[in-house]
């Protein structure tokens, strides 16, 4: 064995031919919200996701406005013998390119039907996304004040901390305890049902869970300096709880949001369907279904629009919901 | 580990004891006409209330409904079945739904589970593909949509399967209705095992596992399956009383005389049973806590390291 020492040589220390390391390579320094963004965007599922929802809002907002039907009236037209023909049952049918199937089709030539006529001869199309607009209303205004609620509720409970978080954790457990089912049921015993109703339940239920990740998110974060910066300075309570602590939750709390408007869209649905949400002639997306499943044998057709904008509304909004939270807090294998 | 169980066991127990009496506070005190009021007069109406004690003070009532809710009674409707006795209409309601939701939890767990640790096995594969979009579509889709198209293809264009319950053929008739229940559970089972499986069989220990000299099943059941495990059973508890929602919109499709039926008849038809509202909440309350409490010491039991830290704490 040679045991002198290698020595090393100046040619050791030479710079690689092919990579220049003389100068830096800087980024420019970005926002947080602006890293959010660009790793949101990079990811294809939640770009799909965002583009299947912004399209079912666009057609929800200005659907029921492309034809000429209304989503509560009745087509019809006058036949030759004078009587009034009610566009029944009439299949999806374009004018002058597709012929619906249905008796009175051949009556209706000269109408466009997209997604067909219902069994009291009423626009599908319009029905739909009229439908789709009252369940996506009901979805974000009470998934909006439940955030409000939840918000407020976790981040004060879990600053004062001690007795009062004993308490209001207390009322969270049984809160939790009472299925969303029981609280509906007892609700219906005293309200008309209708819009109210769902709205009224859903705001019962969906408060708890965002409460859960403000706590949490407290707990990790009045330790920080900058708290007791802020309360050094003489800041009050609320003031650090509000102005201080509430922003930097945000990104929890919207992930949470995007997976509770699912929610919202499927109570809402389920309800209308058993029979205690939307009542005619009013519809939504679950009183939809329910109508669809009441003709399946004779207007097959007539389900599927609901089911299929449903669907898609779940799957948008879990994808975004998915996208958010990958992008608020990536792990190593994404960078 | 006893005290703990011991501890958790009266907080349920207290629990729901405080959640049966606000139920019944605000069945009672609520307005709202109990009875079927176009089949009755004001005057039966009266009477009926004073038979069944409806105007005594409520802490009276309280007392009296707690007297025979502990030996098992739950009294008798308001307007459903003709007031029939609540325990006798339960009873099979319960048997039927619980036979159903129990067939539908098992092929989702069992299948969900198969589901999952293939995909992760074959992560990047055709098969995790697959599994993937399955669980999406699962997801995405409310099981009584399941049960529509299947009652639609399968009993209606291809009369195999009978179009509403029959209870003269109960395994037969409840094929369908189990296999859409459970498509939710079987999806979410898939998708949770195979993240947990891929994020595991990264873990240092199963390349400690796989360097020397172990591979294939004994991997997957003794290093694999064993950690990735216990999180499958946090997620099961809400998967099952998910199944308790689904089951309600799938029991009144099909017509099977079980408890979310008998739910949707007391909110829906005229006049709001109270005693059913009641006696169900309870139900459904019980139902919950009681999975929540089971899987929570199960999670003890799975998991050594939770074990311990309740023992310090």
């Amino acid at each position: 064995m040679n045991n002198t020492p290698y020595v090393p040589v100046k040619e050791d220390f030479q710079f690689l031919p092919d990579r220049d390391i003389t100068t830096d390579q800087n980024f420019a320094s970005q926002g947080y919200w602006k890293g959010v963004a660009i790793s949101f965007f990079r990811n294809r599922r939640a770009v799909v996701g965002l583009v299947i929802v912004l399209l079912i809002m666009f057609f929800a907002a200005f659907g029921p406005m492309m034809n000429a039907y209304n989503y509560d009236s009745i087509v019809s037209v006058t036949s030759e013998e004078g009587k009034q023909i009610v566009a029944r049952g009439i299949g999806p049918q374009i004018s002058g390119v597709i012929q619906g199937s249905g008796n009175n089709a051949a009556l209706f030539a000269e109408h466009t039907f997209l997604f067909g006529t219902d069994d009291m001869g009423r626009d599908l199309w319009t029905r739909t996304w009229q439908g789709a607009r009252i369940s996506l209303i009901i979805a974000f205004v009470t998934i909006i004040i439940d955030m409000i609620i939840g918000m407020s509720y976790g981040l004060i409970s879990g600053f004062f901390g001690g007795m009062t978080d004993n308490i209001m954790q207390r009322i969270v457990e049984i809160g939790n305890s009472v299925p969303r089912l029981v609280i509906v049921s007892v609700l219906a015993i005293f309200m008309p049902k209708g819009m109210v109703l769902v709205i009224v339940a859903l705001l019962l239920t969906e408060w708890i869970g965002m409460s859960k990740i403000s706590r949490a998110e407290m707990l990790k974060l009045k330790e920080h300096e900058y708290v007791l910066a802020s309360r050094t300075l003489g800041a009050g309570s609320f003031h650090i709880i509000f102005k201080e602590i509430l922003p930097n939750t945000i990104g929890p709390i919207i992930t949470q949001v995007m997976f509770s408007i699912p929610t919202a869209i499927f109570t809402e649905a389920f309800l209308s369907f058993v029979g205690v949400g939307i009542v005619l002639p009013q519809c939504s997306i679950g009183s939809l279904i329910e109508a669809g499943f009441n003709n399946i044998t004779t207007l097959p057709y007539q389900i599927l629009p609901p089911i299929i904008v449903l669907a898609l509304l779940m799957l948008g909004f879990n994808f975004i919901g998915d996208g958010f939270r990958e992008a608020l807090a990536p792990k190593l294998e994404d960078m | 580990m006893v005290k703990y169980t011991l501890k958790r066991v009266g907080m349920a127990l207290l629990t729901l004891l405080l959640i049966v009496f606000l139920l019944f506070v605000l069945v009672r005190i609520m307005p709202g006409n109990p009875f079927p009021s176009e089949r009755m007069s004001a005057e039966q109406i009266a009477a009926k209330r004073l038979e069944m004690g409806l105007d005594d003070p409520i802490l009276v009532q309280f007392g009296r409904y707690m007297a025979n809710l502990l030996k098992g009674d739950f009294g008798r409707g308001t307007s459903l079945y003709y007031g029939a006795p609540i325990n006798t209409v339960l009873s099979t309601a319960i048997s039927n739904s619980f036979r159903i939701g129990g067939i539908a939890i098992l092929i989702g767990t069992a299948v969900g589970l198969l589901l999952g640790i293939v995909a992760a096995l074959n992560r990047g594969r055709f098969l995790d593909g697959f599994c993937t979009v399955f669980s999406i579509i699962g997801v995405c889709v409310p099981s009584y949509v399941f049960l529509i198209f299947l009652q639609y293809f399968f009993s209606f264009k291809i009369p195999f399967f009978p179009y509403f319950f029959d209870a003269n053929r109960f395994l037969f008739s409840s094929v369908l209705p189990s296999l859409s229940l459970s498509l939710f559970t079987m999806s979410t089972v898939a998708r949770f095992t195979r993240n947990e499986m891929v994020e595991v069989m990264d873990s240092d220990y199963v390349r400690l596992a796989e360097s020397k000299g172990l591979y294939g099943g004994t991997l997957v059941r003794r290093h694999v399956l064993r950690n990735a495990l216990v999180p499958i059973v946090t997620v099961l508890a809400p998967l099952i009383v998910d199944l308790l929602t689904g089951a309600l919109v799938v029991e009144k499709i099909y017509g099977i005389n079980g408890i979310g039926k008998l739910m949707v008849d007391a909110i829906t038809g005229e006049g709001v049973d109270y005693n059913y509202v009641l006696a169900l909440g309870i139900l459904y309350s019980a139902l919950y806590i009681g999975i929540m409490l089971v899987v929570d010491l199960l999670y003890g039991l799975l998991d050594p390291r939770i074990r311990v830290s309740t023992k310090e704490g």
